[in-house]
């Protein structure tokens, strides 16, 4: 019997997937029996795709492979499962970890990144529907005690830093337009938000004045990481002025393999941790990446099955660091195709932070919609709360052994100032070393940016004072 | 970083520490311009300076170098051997030449015949390490010195990220492992780049012997080597801040690390009833060289099943002469 998705628990697929995974390992034997299996893995997968042509999980269908749908497409799943069953499996995936990571509540009002690239794509498909069936849910019970959730589109709007290209990115404006028109109801708004927007200027001054920020930069791979840092920042601008409560990104684990080794090769070990959990509750609107536990070639898979139409945004050529990491990550995939799944397990076991986590302040919104949750991933982080600093230009959590204690004014007016309160890697690669430069670029940061250094001037004090409070006298006390 | 005062002289840039003599290289951390004593002082300096910092040594110790070779494979081991005795006489050190042959009965010109190339790293790896502690122990020193640099700590922090090892990713950047065991071993060029130690033993014309070993033609090592290369290409500091993530990962502590005791055939450190090179070697001597590569559990499994997961088990330890 072919399990319905509409019907169908997670233990049950979960059961499902265990026991994928044991006949999996059957089959391999079955293979070198047949003197098939030479030790590549690719002549396995075939010769396993042409003796078991029926899906493992539903035994009814053929496998995708064996229908010879999306054949340059083959991976694992596409040679094990029928297209219903993957599609459930990956729907199971994307659900599991908003349910068990609390990242969705009816309360919420939730904005979807999109990029135009397929993971975003699946991600507004799924939250879209996951939204369409709680309505149904909402419509259906009597007492319509739980409201159903809110669903918005962002895209960020890069022209402004990118050298031409304008034509064809209207086009693909419209073609997003027409993608989110075409989602299930409720009508989804979608918003195109200039990258400049993090400006509080007048368009045209906001986008001088960043391409002059961007300009201070000489590092090709800190540019990089610069204008990722302002997207974030732009996405939660839109967020706060619309009322939405959660933000979601289409990262899935091929993509947060890359992060982890960017940040290794960066220097940024430390807060590596922070932005490869599944909750990201240290900015304003918390972060949350239910792609999570998904491949690229399985969403690539989806796309394909059920012709989701991506838009292609042209963003450059990733040349720097980042590029090298990305072909390094490829180039190992292709060698073992469970290499991305290594490296995000891997680094999975290094320890959250506290805002690894929906805030517990949200959860009151929603008790009934909590005692409701079948399990919740029980998040081991750290606790010391308060200690936590953050580098104003990238945000990432900065250890306390790498700030530089100063003792001067209150306001970080100075761009030294700006210097010493930034991360080892921001430094670095964004920073300009030349105070010419520096002084520069420090006038044409963006406010919210101006505005994380002056609370993190006001923090860093704040602490040298916890640490010497023991040794003041009462009357310093009072003249501070 | 203060800039070069331009050069009234028409031949070259001028060195950036002393700003007095001719420039004669880029130095490989940073990219400056400097002089050859410049580069000498800077280089030994540094180096003295992390001995210092992490109390690598203490007064009165006794210090044992391990230098390469004695491995037991033609042409590499015997052009790599004359190096090191050339270099006992020149700095008048006691040198003790520990061979494979002499400690397990193999050469690994004989492991290599009875188990191919694709495995051979595991088992150099294994004795090599093995045959350091034993060399240390009978010259009875205190410390162990290995030359491991900057590139080959970085290229453990990603090796170990790739293959899925937490419990060395939280220990590989450490400067002195073992200190709980027999004989501490030390990494004094941790943070010193493997193109400076080469940069400096060509100018100083140290007597050195530099090739690959024959047998280690595995792509997977190469693959993190070559990305280490690249990296090093687009930002020199690349490698030191791979080690400095390795350094700063939020690992528990609480990992549980396995109970230490000796092994009940020789006598060495282990976690297990026998240590891993006996393993090994009584693999070597029944016949069945594979019987200790892979992990435990599956020694257990058919023999189809063993050989599927040796075979994926073989990639994630080829790297195993990095193993600290």
């Amino acid at each position: 019997m072919a399990c319905n998705s509409a019907t169908c628990n997670p233990g049950c697929l979960r059961d499902a997937s265990r026991e994928d995974g044991e006949k999996e390992q059957q089959s391999h034997p079955t293979a070198d029996d047949h003197g098939a299996c030479n030790g590549d893995e690719h002549v396995s997968n075939r010769a396993e795709s042409l003796s078991n042509s029926i899906c493992l999980k539903c035994k009814l269908n053929e496998t995708i492979a064996a229908s010879g749908f999306g054949a340059g497409l083959i991976n694992g799943d596409g040679g094990r499962f029928c297209a219903d069953c993957f599609r459930s499996n990956l729907y199971w995936k994307f659900r599991f970890s908003v349910t068990s990571n609390d990242m969705i509540s009816p309360a919420d009002n939730v904005l979807v990144a999109f990029s135009g690239g397929a993971s975003s794509r699946v991600a507004l498909h799924f939250v879209s529907e996951m939204q369409d069936k709680a309505q149904k849910n909402f419509e259906a019970s009597r007492d319509r005690a739980l409201p159903v959730f809110g669903v918005g589109v962002a895209f960020v709007d890069e022209q402004s830093v990118s050298t031409d290209h304008c034509h064809e990115f209207d086009i693909a404006i419209e073609d997003m337009k027409l993608i989110v028109s075409n989602l299930a109801p409720p009508l989804k708004k979608f918003l195109v938000v200039p990258i400049e927007s993090v400006y509080t200027l007048e368009p045209s001054n906001g986008r001088e004045r960043l391409k002059k920020l961007i300009n201070t930069i000489n590092d090709t791979t800190g540019k990089e990481d610069l204008l990722e840092h302002l997207r974030m920042l732009a996405l939660q601008k839109v967020a706060l002025e619309n009322g939405y409560t959660k933000i979601v990104l289409g990262k899935c684990t091929s993509r947060i393999a890359c992060h982890v080794l960017e940040a290794t090769v960066k220097g940024k070990g430390y807060s590596l941790a922070a932005d490869i959990q599944y909750v990201d509750a240290r900015w304003e609107v918390p972060v949350v990446l239910p792609l999570r536990d998904c491949f690229s070639h399985e969403i690539d898979l989806l796309c394909c099955l059920e012709s989701l139409k991506t838009v292609e945004v042209f963003r450059g050529k990733r040349s720097g660091i980042n590029g090298l990491v990305s072909s390094f990550v490829k180039l190992l995939q292709e060698e073992n195709p469970s290499r991305e799944s290594t490296i995000v397990r891997t680094a999975g076991k290094l320890t959250p932070f506290h805002f690894n986590r929906i805030p517990e302040d949200n959860k009151s919104h929603g008790p009934a919609a909590s005692q409701r949750r079948q399990r919740k991933r029980i998040l081991k982080t750290d606790n010391l709360l308060s200690q936590e600093s953050f580098c104003p230009v990238c945000n990432c959590p900065i250890k306390m052994s790498d700030l530089t204690t100063t003792t001067h004014s209150e306001d970080a007016q100075t761009s030294v100032d700006l210097m010493e309160l930034c991360c080892l890697s921001c430094r670095f690669q964004i920073l300009p070393a030349e105070l010419s430069s520096l002084n520069l670029f420090h006038s044409f940061l963006p406010d919210p940016i101006v505005a994380r250094a002056n609370d993190a001037r006001s923090l860093n004090h704040s602490w040298l004072r916890e640490q010497i409070e023991d040794c003041l006298l009462s009357d310093t006390e009072v003249e501070a | 970083m203060e800039s070069a005062a331009p050069a009234a002289k028409p031949k070259g840039r001028l060195c950036v520490i002393c700003n007095e003599r001719r420039a004669a290289l880029k130095r490989p951390k940073n990219l400056q311009p400097i002089c050859r004593e410049c580069f000498y002082a800077a280089f030994e300096d540094e180096i003295h300076r992390v001995i210092v910092d992490n109390n690598i040594f203490k007064p009165g110790e006794r210090i044992a170098i391990g230098a390469s070779g004695g491995k037991g494979i033609t042409g590499y081991r015997d052009d790599s051997l004359e190096t090191v005795k050339r270099n006992e006489i020149q700095y008048g050190l006691a040198l003790k030449v520990v061979s494979y042959k002499d400690l397990y009965g193999w050469t690994m010109d004989e492991i290599v015949k009875l188990i191919g190339l694709k495995n051979n790293c595991t088992f150099c790896g294994v004795f090599r390490r093995q045959a350091l502690d034993r060399g240390a122990a009978l010259l009875k020193v205190d410390k162990l010195v290995t030359g491991h640099n900057a590139d080959d700590i970085a290229e453990t922090v990603l090796l170990n990220i790739l293959r899925g090892d937490i419990a060395r990713l939280s220990r590989c950047t450490s400067i002195i492992t073992g200190e709980d065991g027999p004989i501490p071993r030390c990494k004094p060029f941790k943070y010193t780049y493997e193109k400076e130690i080469v940069m400096y033993a060509y100018f100083k014309k140290l007597d050195y012997f530099s090739t690959e070993c024959i047998y280690s033609p595995n792509a997977y090592r190469g693959f993190a080597r070559e990305f280490i290369k690249d990296l090093e290409r687009i930002r020199p500091r690349g490698i030191l801040d791979i080690i400095k993530s390795g350094e700063d990962f939020r690992i528990s502590t609480s990992t549980k690390m396995p109970e230490l005791g000796t092994c009940e055939r020789c006598g060495y450190i282990s976690s297990q009833k026998w240590c891993k090179a006996c393993v090994l070697l009584d693999g070597l001597n029944r016949g069945l060289p594979k019987l200790g590569i892979g992990r435990r559990r599956e020694l257990n499994n058919s023999k189809n099943a063993n050989q599927e997961n040796g075979t994926k088990n073989l990639q994630s330890k080829q790297c195993g002469s990095l193993d600290f």
